[in-house]
C-alpha cells in the first residue's frame, strides 16, 4: 500500500468512501480513464445502466421505446461538468435529493432487502461509472 | 402533469418513440349492460393519489382494453368456468361442495370488494385465497389449494365476477388499523438495489413511460387479472411480488403478512373504483 501512495489520486475509490461535495465529484472512482464506447454499451445494457428506461437520448435512435419519466439527456455533456456528471451517476440522491427516482449507481449503503446476488455490489462498478461519464460527455447537442 | 413535457416532446420527435403517455379516459367499461366505474372520485380526501382514481384498464392499449369488453373475448373466463365447476364439486371429508353449504355463488356478491377482511377466528385479516382455504379446512375438510394453483385462481376469479360493478370497500379501522399502517409504511419503503418504493412508480410517476411500460396508479380492482405477459391469470400477490422483485429485491412471499398489509392499503387507495375483475392487462 505504501508503494501506491504516490499514485493515490488514481486509486479506485470504494462506494462507501465516495465524498460528493456541492453536487460534484472531481476524483474519478476508477484507476483507469473512462472509455465512451464502452460507456455507451453500459448505458444501454438492461442489467447495468438501463438509462433508456427513464431517459430519452436522440443520439441512440436505434433504441426503441425510450422512457420519459426523466429529463432527456440530449446536450447533457454541455450542461454539466465532468465532476457533476460523475456525482449524478455515482449517487443521484446526493445531487437531486433523497426522493429522486433515479437510482444511485455506485452506492451499497442504506438499501433494504436487496436480492442476494446484488448485496454489497453497486449497480455499476468503478470502471463502468467512468465509462458512462465519458459517454455522457459526448452528448453535447 | 408532465414535468418534462417540453423536452420529452422534442426528443420524441427525434427518437420516434412517440408512445406517450396519458391514460385514455375517453372510453368507458360496460360489460353485459353493467357499467363499471373505472374513473372515479377518490372516496378519501386524504388519498395521496389525489381526487381522481383511474383504473389500469385506461392505461392499456386499445387491443388489450377490448378483450375486457365482452366475457367471450376475455381469456380469464376459462378460469372463471373452472371456478364455477369447482363450486359444484364435492370435495374433502365432508363430501360436500361449496354450493351444498353456500348455495349459489352469487351469494358472495360484494365479498371480493371487501378483501382483505378481518377474521375473528384467525385474529387477523385474510385475503380471499386465505378465506377459501380456511373454509376448505374448517368446513369442507379438504386440502388447501396452493395460492397460484389453477383451482385457487379459478375460484377467486369466479367469486370476484360476482362483485363486478360493486365499489371497493375495505375495513381499515379497529383491529385492521395496524395492518393498514403497516401497508402504508411498506408502500413508501424503498427496496432493492434499485431503491424504489411502490410510490416511486405508481404515485410520483403514474402516467409516464418506464421504457415501454405505461405506469398506472397501481390499483387492485381488476384482480385476479389475466396478463398477456404471463399468458395466464394471476393473483394480487403474484403481481405485487413481481413489482418488488423488479427493484432487485428479495421479494416478500406470496401470502406473507407484508403482502396482506400492502393489499389492504392499496385496496383503500382504490376506494371509489368498482371491481372489474377479471381484468386483462399487458
Ligand atoms: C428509474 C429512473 C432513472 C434511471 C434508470 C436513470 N435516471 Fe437519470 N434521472 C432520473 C430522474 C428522475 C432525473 C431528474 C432528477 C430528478 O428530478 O430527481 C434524472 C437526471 C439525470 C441527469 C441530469 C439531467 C439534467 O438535465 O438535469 C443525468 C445526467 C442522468 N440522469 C443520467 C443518467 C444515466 C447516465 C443513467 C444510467 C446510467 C440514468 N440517468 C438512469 C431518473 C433515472
Ligand atoms: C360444510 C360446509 C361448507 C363447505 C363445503 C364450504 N363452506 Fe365455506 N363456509 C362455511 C361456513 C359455515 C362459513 C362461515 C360462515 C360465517 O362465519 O359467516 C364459510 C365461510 C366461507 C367464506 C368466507 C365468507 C365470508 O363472508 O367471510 C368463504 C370465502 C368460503 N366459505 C368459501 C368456500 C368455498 C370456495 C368452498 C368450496 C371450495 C366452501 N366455502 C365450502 C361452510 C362451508
Ligand atoms: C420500478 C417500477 C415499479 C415499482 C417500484 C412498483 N411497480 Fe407496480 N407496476 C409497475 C409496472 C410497469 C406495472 C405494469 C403497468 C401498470 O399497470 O402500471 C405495474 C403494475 C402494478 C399493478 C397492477 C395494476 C393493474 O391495473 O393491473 C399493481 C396493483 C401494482 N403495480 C402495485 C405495486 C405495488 C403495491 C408496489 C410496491 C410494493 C409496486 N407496484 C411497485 C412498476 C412498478
Amino acid at each position: 500500500a505504501a508503494l501506491l501512495a504516490g499514485a493515490a489520486a488514481q486509486a479506485e475509490i470504494a462506494p462507501s468512501d465516495v465524498a460528493i461535495a456541492d453536487g460534484a465529484l472531481e476524483t474519478p472512482v476508477a484507476d483507469a480513464p473512462g472509455d465512451a464506447e464502452r460507456g455507451k454499451a453500459w448505458y444501454a445494457d438492461r442489467g447495468l445502466g438501463n438509462c433508456m428506461t427513464c431517459h430519452q437520448n436522440a443520439a441512440l435512435p436505434e433504441i426503441s421505446f425510450q422512457g420519459d419519466v426523466a429529463p432527456p439527456l440530449d446536450g447533457v455533456g454541455a450542461r454539466y461538468s465532468e465532476a457533476e456528471l460523475r456525482a449524478i451517476v455515482v449517487n443521484s440522491k446526493e445531487v437531486f435529493g433523497e426522493q429522486t427516482f433515479m437510482p444511485a449507481f455506485y452506492r451499497i449503503d442504506g438499501l433494504k432487502i436487496v436480492r442476494k446476488e446484488s448485496v454489497g455490489k453497486p449497480i455499476l462498478d468503478a470502471q463502468q461509472v467512468e465509462d458512462v461519464v465519458a459517454y455522457l460527455k459526448t452528448l453535447t447537442d | 402533469m408532465n414535468r418534462y413535457a417540453l423536452g420529452v416532446g422534442a426528443a420524441a420527435m427525434v427518437v420516434g418513440a412517440a408512445a406517450l403517455a396519458d391514460p385514455n379516459t375517453d372510453v368507458a367499461l360496460e360489460i353485459d349492460g353493467v357499467a363499471i366505474k373505472t374513473i372515479a372520485a377518490s372516496a378519501h380526501a386524504d388519498n395521496p393519489i389525489g381526487d381522481t382514481l383511474i383504473s389500469g384498464w385506461h392505461y392499456r392499449n386499445d387491443e388489450t382494453r377490448a378483450l375486457q369488453l365482452d366475457d367471450f373475448d376475455n381469456p380469464a373466463f376459462l378460469a372463471v368456468e373452472l371456478g364455477r365447476e369447482l363450486w359444484e364439486a364435492a370435495d374433502g371429508a365432508s363430501g360436500k361442495s361449496c354450493a351444498d353449504c353456500h348455495g349459489g355463488i352469487d351469494g358472495f356478491a360484494g365479498l371480493r370488494a371487501n378483501m382483505p377482511k378481518w377474521s375473528e377466528a384467525a385474529g387477523r385479516p385474510l385475503t380471499l385465497e386465505q378465506w377459501i382455504n380456511w373454509s376448505r379446512k374448517e368446513h369442507q375438510g379438504a386440502e388447501p389449494w396452493k395460492w397460484e394453483s389453477e383451482q385457487m385462481l379459478g375460484m377467486t376469479a369466479a367469486i370476484a365476477v360476482e362483485s363486478r360493478g360493486m365499489p371497493m370497500d375495505v375495513q381499515t379501522d379497529g383491529p385492521m388499523a395496524e395492518w393498514f399502517e403497516k401497508g402504508r409504511d411498506l408502500y413508501y419503503t424503498r427496496t432493492g438495489q434499485l431503491d424504489f418504493a411502490c410510490a416511486s412508480c405508481h404515485e410520483a410517476n403514474s402516467g409516464m413511460m418506464l421504457r415501454a411500460d405505461h405506469l398506472s396508479q397501481g390499483h387492485l380492482n381488476g384482480f385476479p387479472t389475466y396478463r398477456l405477459k404471463w399468458q395466464g391469470i394471476g393473483s394480487i400477490h403474484r403481481r405485487l411480488k413481481g413489482c418488488v422483485q423488479d427493484t432487485r429485491a428479495e421479494p416478500y412471499a406470496v401470502g406473507s403478512d407484508e403482502l396482506v398489509a400492502l393489499e389492504l392499503y392499496v385496496s383503500w387507495r382504490g376506494e371509489g373504483l368498482d371491481i372489474e375483475a377479471p381484468a386483462v392487462r399487458q
